[in-house]
């Protein structure tokens, strides 16, 4: 089993209206299983509303499922006495930076996980050092958060779960609020912290960019999975993509469209520097 | 940018005062305001000025920072001296116009005036040389005895801190909502205060919309991160104290004894 | 009828401490009917920037004419301004509060003075443009999905019926679908409303194919002003300020440079197709 595990996981919620009356049951989740390998990094993509935000919460025991279950690390969320230890397993970023900074000091802030699971003073330390330093921010460790850009808070929080050591980090929509510079230094520091610390990541976004470099991606619609695969086959199927209201990398697209022209171009190319090399060869 | 602000009044130097523990700036403002009422003659405030100067000193904060605290007060303090001026009873000093200047009036009003300066400056001197995030430590570890009657020591503190933090993010949220509204040419300075009270509701309830949205959203995090309250959280900056915070101490006890002696022995009635 | 800015400076904190030149020496001129996309970075003013054409802020140096007029004289009138130049703020779903859309799309008209009758007209008018679903138009705003909001609130500022409309990152946090719509329908309103717009953005490859004229920011100054194909064939210039001309450029150009007959000005996906397509077709026959 994989550290995270999901069997036909539903999860439905009462819409009520003003005045309490049941209007009816909304399936955000529906029937999603899947199977993800300690050390992987995942993408999830989906437009908004498709349900990936609502099954991301399920993996921090956030939210628990109506129907089905989840295991992370082989502890299923349902069971109460599970829940501190899935948290510590599988570690939460959400996409407003301003939203889930607690401390007025940066290094408090990472400091505050360690806190809340008992580790001693000295290690807190430790920790807060070692992870401010693998997110880039450890220059930083003294000032206030308030003073930071967005990309720098969310590396700041990132840090702030990297301090509890988890084995995986689940991000929801950590770029959607950031710049273009702001996005690509998160990007980095995931990668980095796949590659060096093994920490499994499962990312939630909806910008096709951030996932290319992504060992597997799950596309999201009405609560189901709607593809998968590697970027490769994923974003080679243009057509499905932009029916399930998702954008297709630049370089992915020209290819698409150059082929439907018919130019014989290969299905599967995901960079500029893949079709300059294909058209090339044509010429 | 109103996001640079600082919630409170803290004086970035190095000092001595800097350097002590909250919990000993605390007890010893503490003391010092309860000192100024019990040794309440002028030989006794006389001596709680020159504890005070020494402070001042030792702190190494500019003069006019620990006035500017004084500012918003001035007020409140010349309405309390002016009426113990001229409405103590006693033997006539000065009569202006209608109104009697009493010596006893003009005792009580120095008194008073000075005890209120005095307070004012001496818990100035205590926020000037704090952080907020310490003073909020020292109120909690000031606070937890209080436990055994129900006082949710951990909670306020961790209410403060919150606060020191989304204080400023408020802020300016303000300032961007009001200028949302400004630009769909809304009003807030004419008409009568009911009018200017319905006027500032475009402002409000997105203000606490998106307040709630931010408490929401950070109850999340904190809960994601392992947040269960108080029980079984280790510190990462545990307060405990130094030899210096022992001497301060000592210093204090000093003043309290020097004062009393002071008071009591040397100019008893 | 223009905008002007004319030699303007602005300086945030001004004799603190914190003092800092979020402006420095910026002039331009907005005339009637152009789609003009304004980039840079976090920080590099371009948030002022607007504020100042706007009457929210006032610049410390120069001037900013609007229709002639400057409007930082004390006795100009604000209001005759703001109804003229809309200005959208980033998420600005964040400033609904009203308990319908439907008046809290009217709150603009209202302060303005109109009729009832004029006032509910100009609503209307305002949310059909942004394509807003009937359905909603008196649902309470806090209960829309997030685009639908968004829609509701650049109706908001639509009613006042501007000539010039400027949005800061209408797109912010939108997803693809939701961000295509936004864009559409702004630039239906430059082709059909004849409205000026001026769009900030973080992405050229989101304005490439809409704007007219390009002004990029860059440490409180106007680094440069152009034609899109003008600034994007300065690509080297723009990442040395940290931004990326559109993905397209680049391909064209790498192609250029191994050899391929084409020209790198296409900057969308369409364009660079054809050009492509020519050069191979050629080459084939």
């Amino acid at each position: 089993m994989g550290i995270i595990k999901t069997k036909n996981l539903v999860f439905e919620y009462i819409r009520r209206d003003e005045d309490g009356n049941v209007e009816g049951i909304k399936r955000a989740v529906d029937n999603v299983s899947l199977d993800v390998e300690a050390g992987e990094f995942i993408a999830v993509l989906g437009h908004n509303g498709s349900g990936k935000s609502t099954f991301a919460k399920h993996l921090n025991s956030i939210l628990l499922p109506t129907e089905g279950t989840v295991w992370i690390d082989g502890n299923d969320t349902l069971q109460e006495e599970n829940t501190w230890k899935i948290r510590q397993t599988a570690g939460m970023v959400f996409q407003n930076p301003d939203n889930q900074i607690i401390a007025t000091v940066v290094e408090e802030d990472v400091g505050f996980g360690p806190e809340n699971i008992g580790v001693p003073t000295e290690e807190i330390w430790q920790r807060t050092a070692d992870s401010l330093k693998a997110v880039g921010m450890y220059a930083y460790r003294e000032m206030s958060p308030n003073k930071l850009s967005g990309g720098q808070k969310q590396r700041v929080s990132i840090a702030g779960i990297v301090a509890m050591r988890p084995k995986c980090i689940i991000l929801d929509e950590p770029t959607a609020m950031l710049d273009p510079r702001g996005r690509q230094d998160v990007l980095k520091t995931l990668q980095a912290l796949n590659r060096l610390e093994h920490v499994t990541i499962v990312l939630i976004t909806h910008h096709m960019e951030e996932v290319i470099q992504a060992d597997k991606i799950f596309v999201m619609d009405q609560g189901q999975v709607a593809m998968q695969g590697t970027p490769r086959e994923i974003f080679s199927q243009v057509e499905q993509l932009r029916g399930l209201r998702m954008d297709v990398p630049q370089a992915a697209l020209l290819a698409y469209e150059l082929r439907k022209a018919g130019l014989e171009i290969p299905s599967g190319i995901l960079t500029g520097e893949e079709l300059v090399e294909v058209l090339c060869r044509l010429y | 940018m109103i996001r640079d602000i600082t919630i409170g009044q803290y004086y970035r130097t190095e000092s001595p005062i800097h350097r002590l523990d909250p919990r000993v700036k605390l007890a010893g403002t503490l003391l010092f305001i309860i000192s100024l009422f019990v040794y309440s003659k002028p030989a006794g405030y006389v001596t709680a000025f020159l504890f005070l100067v020494f402070v001042i000193l030792v702190s190494k904060v500019p003069l006019r920072f620990i006035l500017r605290g004084l500012k918003p007060l001035l007020l409140l303090i010349g309405i309390t001296v002016f009426f113990n001026l001229f409405w103590t009873p006693g033997e006539a000093a000065l009569k202006i116009w209608k109104l009697t200047v009493t010596w006893e009036g003009i005792q009580s009003a120095v008194l008073l005036g000075a005890r209120f300066v005095m307070l004012i400056i001496g818990s100035t001197i205590m926020t000037l040389t704090t952080t907020p995030t310490k003073l909020t430590d020292g109120i909690e570890c000031m606070l937890k005895p209080f436990r055994l009657i129900k006082v949710p020591a951990h909670e306020i503190a961790m209410m403060m801190s919150i606060a020191l933090r989304f204080i400023p993010i408020l802020l300016e949220e303000t300032d961007k909502i009001m200028k949302a509204q400004q630009a769909r040419c809304a009003d807030f300075e004419s008409g009568n205060i009911v009018k200017r009270a319905k006027n500032l509701l475009p402002i409000l309830i997105p203000l606490f919309v998106s307040a709630f949205r931010r408490a929401n959203d950070l109850a999340m995090a904190m809960e994601a991160r392992c947040y269960r309250g108080g029980e079984g959280r280790t510190r990462m900056k545990p307060l405990q104290y130094q030899r210096r915070d022992y001497t301060a101490y000592l210093i204090l006890f000093l003043y309290l004894v020097v004062n009393a002696v002071v008071c009591f022995v040397l100019t008893a009635d | 009828m223009s905008i002007i800015l004319d030699h303007v400076t602005y300086i945030y904190g001004k004799d603190t401490p914190e003092e800092r030149h979020a402006l420095k020496d910026v002039s331009f001129v907005v005339p009637k009917g152009q789609f003009i996309g304004i980039i840079g970075h976090t920080g590099s003013g371009k948030s002022t920037l607007i504020q100042l054409m706007n009457g929210l802020l006032q610049p410390a140096d120069g001037m900013v004419l609007f229709e002639g007029e400057d409007i930082s004289d004390k006795d100009y009138d604000k209001k005759k301004l703001r109804e003229k130049v809309g200005m959208v703020f980033q998420y600005p779903e964040h400033q609904l509060f009203e308990s319908t859309v439907f008046q809290d799309v009217c709150f603009g008209p209202r302060n303005l003075g109109l009729s009832r009758k004029e006032m509910e007209l100009r609503a209307f008018q305002a949310l059909r443009l942004m394509n807003f679903p009937e359905e909603l138009y008196y649902q309470s705003p806090f209960d829309l999905s997030g685009g639908q909001k968004r829609r509701a609130a650049i109706a908001g500022v639509l009613a006042m019926e501007p000539d010039f409309l400027i949005l800061d990152e209408p797109t912010a946090g939108l997803d693809p679908r939701g961000r295509d719509e936004i864009l559409g329908l702004i630039a239906r309103l430059k082709e059909e409303q004849g409205k000026t717009i001026l769009l900030v953005s973080h992405s050229m490859d989101e304005i490439a194919g809409y704007a007219d004229r390009i002004l990029v920011m860059s440490e409180g100054k106007l680094l440069m002003d152009g034609a899109p194909k003008e600034i994007f064939a300065r690509y080297r210039k723009l990442e040395e300020i940290g931004l990326a001309a559109p993905q397209v450029t680049y391909i064209m150009n790498a192609l250029q440079e191994r050899g391929l007959p084409v020209r790198t000005s296409p900057i969308t996906i369409n364009e660079a197709k054809r050009e492509i397509l020519r050069v191979l077709r050629h080459s084939t026959l």
